[in-house]
């Protein structure tokens, strides 16, 4: 057997990207690992547990109109809000739209910011001057006014509450994304890119992309919380959604009324909503010294 | 005589540097290369040796276009170069620091397909995969570590793996910026003997860039000697080593230690004091004056001309002549 067939023989050692590394410090972890799990079953509860509970999230339980405690025999597990609605069905609910509000809003913000940033970052030049100075101006817009301004001209509406959000947010992920693409931009292996025949956009599709995407993905899981947040302010002032659809954030504002009769209809979506955004921030935590290991 | 591969002429390139002042500051202009000349034979080797910031890694791009040159030409097979894009199909580069000129977020295989990718968009991903694995054989790396990382592999396999994306579109000209400079000595002979193997094998033409005299008399055909961004000595191997005209030539080789300590202690100095002064401000007449122990009142004045020193030889200094008994 020749040396190039022993080659050929040999099974295709598979490597091990940055990325499988990564995910194995990550699940080695605690509070992340911790945290991931207990998002996943928000997420799962939230998503599937509506259907399988005896009372939906707007159905009025005439016969306890009174805001019930906790009550087995009833089908209502947490009790029910002081219309007579079952809050665990409300809080799931509500969770639903709050976790679907922080995500699409924080894919709205990925996408824009990600392909501003690194378009600025890597071309430079005047094109790079127009982007930040564009997103400088974004900046000065309050937010609350922005979203009002929004709300008033297009109305109250789900969709558009969440590119709202996340047309604000992107901001700040363009000016992370441009930040590193300008530190990768000097790199040797973006020339190299360039010397082997590499258009503009496949190398910041197939370099600047991939290589920002670490930072990116830690800014995104710390985004959500913040976006969460948002959309419950919102909720607050009565720019969110519509009842009886609810969110956490509504949630939260109707508790806050009955604080005093009745604490339990704040505290169980608050429980809900401060453990889920805890989870965030340890996961974030965790991606980032998982992503970056030199950094810690 | 057929037209060389790559004829390179006047070739200048310089940099703005911004000279003070916070907000309008005023732009001088730093002569990274300033009016290099040479030709490149099909299937040869061409040194390119100085010291630090001397200019070379900027010719190197200079000839790629990685970076726009001011002014002078960059002949390919005797007519101005065709379109970028098909240019680059025809030359390509290795880069210095092995690991950093690969994507760590790719795999070895990516990494040595991305020109098939930019430059064959009719291969299907088999026969891609394919002429992968040719090449990784090619150049020495085990065809079964196709899925690996770049981290995952040693600073010469790394290299390796530049070599492969290097010549996988069957260029003719590969330039080569310092490849061995960040290698581990023991892994610069197989390196380099990797790239003469190449260039018999494929017939290529290398620009070879090194600040090592050792490595450039083994792999080059000829050599030229740039200081301050400008050509002081171009001439054949045996030629410039066996007698280098130029001081300069003379002092770099002078440098080089003998590994035998009678040898060493009774080789002739040739000494030169200071440091290469700053590209902002070059000497006037020729740059080197202000570290040449020749250097006399007409070397301030009037820059030398390249001139033709023997066959083959060319030099830049006035006094090339003096002191000359061996030839």
């Amino acid at each position: 057997m020749t040396a190039n067939e022993a080659m050929e023989a040999t099974e295709v050692i598979g490597g091990r990207s940055l990325w499988q590394d990564a995910g194995r410090r990550l699940l080695g972890n605690k509070a992340a690992a911790t945290g991931l799990v207990i998002l996943a079953v928000v997420a799962i509860a939230s998503f599937v547990g509506p259907y399988l509970l005896p009372w939906s999230y707007d159905q009025i339980d005439w016969d306890h109109i009174e805001a019930l405690p906790p009550d087995i025999a009833m089908g209502h597990y947490l009790g029910t809000d002081s219309l007579g609605r079952d809050l665990l069905a409300r809080t799931l609910v509500g969770g639903r739209v709050s976790l679907t509000v922080g995500i699409l809003a924080t894919t709205v913000a990925l996408l824009i910011g990600v392909t501003v940033g690194a378009v600025a970052g890597f071309v430079g030049g005047r094109t790079d001057q127009l982007l930040m100075r564009f997103v400088d101006l974004m900046y000065s817009v309050p937010l609350t006014f922005f979203v009002i301004i929004l709300m008033v001209l297009f109305g109250r509406n789900f969709t558009l509450m969440f590119i709202a959000i996340g047309a604000v947010e992107w901001l700040t992920m363009a000016r992370i994304v441009r930040g590193q693409t300008l530190a990768l931009r000097g790199k040797e292996f973006i020339e190299a890119a360039r010397a082997s025949g590499g258009s503009t956009p496949a190398i910041i599709w197939r370099h600047i992309v991939p290589n920002v995407l670490g930072v990116v993905v830690v800014y995104v899981t710390l985004t959500i919380p913040q976006v969460i947040l948002l959309e419950s302010f919102l909720s607050f002032l009565g720019l969110g959604v519509q009842e009886p659809m609810t969110s956490w954030g509504m949630l939260i504002n109707d508790g806050a009324v009955e604080l005093q009769i009745n604490p339990r209809t704040l505290i169980v979506p608050a429980a809900f909503m401060t453990v889920t955004l805890f989870c965030f921030n340890f996961l974030g935590d965790g991606l980032r010294d998982a992503l970056d290991p030199k950094d810690r | 005589m057929s037209a060389p591969l790559l004829q390179v002429k006047d070739l200048a390139v310089h940099y703005k540097v911004r000279a003070g002042g916070v907000l309008w500051g005023k732009y001088q202009s730093l002569k990274a290369l300033d009016g290099v000349s040479f030709d490149l034979k099909a299937g040869q080797t061409l040194g390119i040796v100085g010291e630090s910031g001397c200019g070379k890694s900027t010719l190197g791009r200079a000839i790629l276009q990685l970076v726009p040159a001011t002014s002078g030409t960059v002949a390919w097979l005797g007519a101005p170069p065709p379109e970028l894009k098909a240019l680059r199909r025809e030359m390509q580069i290795v880069f210095q620091d092995p690991l950093a000129s690969l994507d760590p977020r790719m795999t070895a295989g990516d990494i040595i397909a991305e020109p098939l990718r930019n430059y064959r968009k009719d291969l299907s991903r088999e026969q891609i995969k394919a002429e992968v694995r040719k090449v990784m054989a090619q150049v020495g790396l085990l065809p079964s570590m196709i899925n690996r990382y770049p981290h995952e592999f040693s600073g010469g396999q790394c290299q390796r793996i530049g070599i492969g994306r290097a010549i996988i579109l069957g260029p003719k000209l590969v330039v080569c910026d310092e490849p061995v400079s960040a290698l581990d000595v023991s892994i610069r002979a197989q390196v380099i003997n990797l790239l003469m193997d190449l260039q018999r094998e494929l017939g290529l033409a290398l620009v070879f860039i090194s600040h090592d005299l050792a490595v450039i008399r083994h792999i080059s055909h000829r050599v030229l000697v740039l200081y301050l961004g400008k050509a002081m000595e171009l001439a054949e191997r045996e030629s410039l080593y066996a007698a280098p005209r130029h001081p300069y030539t003379q002092a770099l080789m002078a440098a080089v230690p003998i590994p035998d300590p009678e040898k060493e202690r009774a080789k002739p100095r040739v000494i030169v004091s200071g440091d290469i002064p700053s590209p902002l401000y070059p000497p006037s007449g020729c740059v080197f004056r202000t570290r040449c122990p020749k250097a006399t009142e007409i070397c301030a004045q009037v820059e030398p001309p390249l001139e033709s020193a023997g066959q083959d030889h060319m030099v830049a200094c006035h006094h090339w002549r003096d002191g000359r008994g061996r030839d």
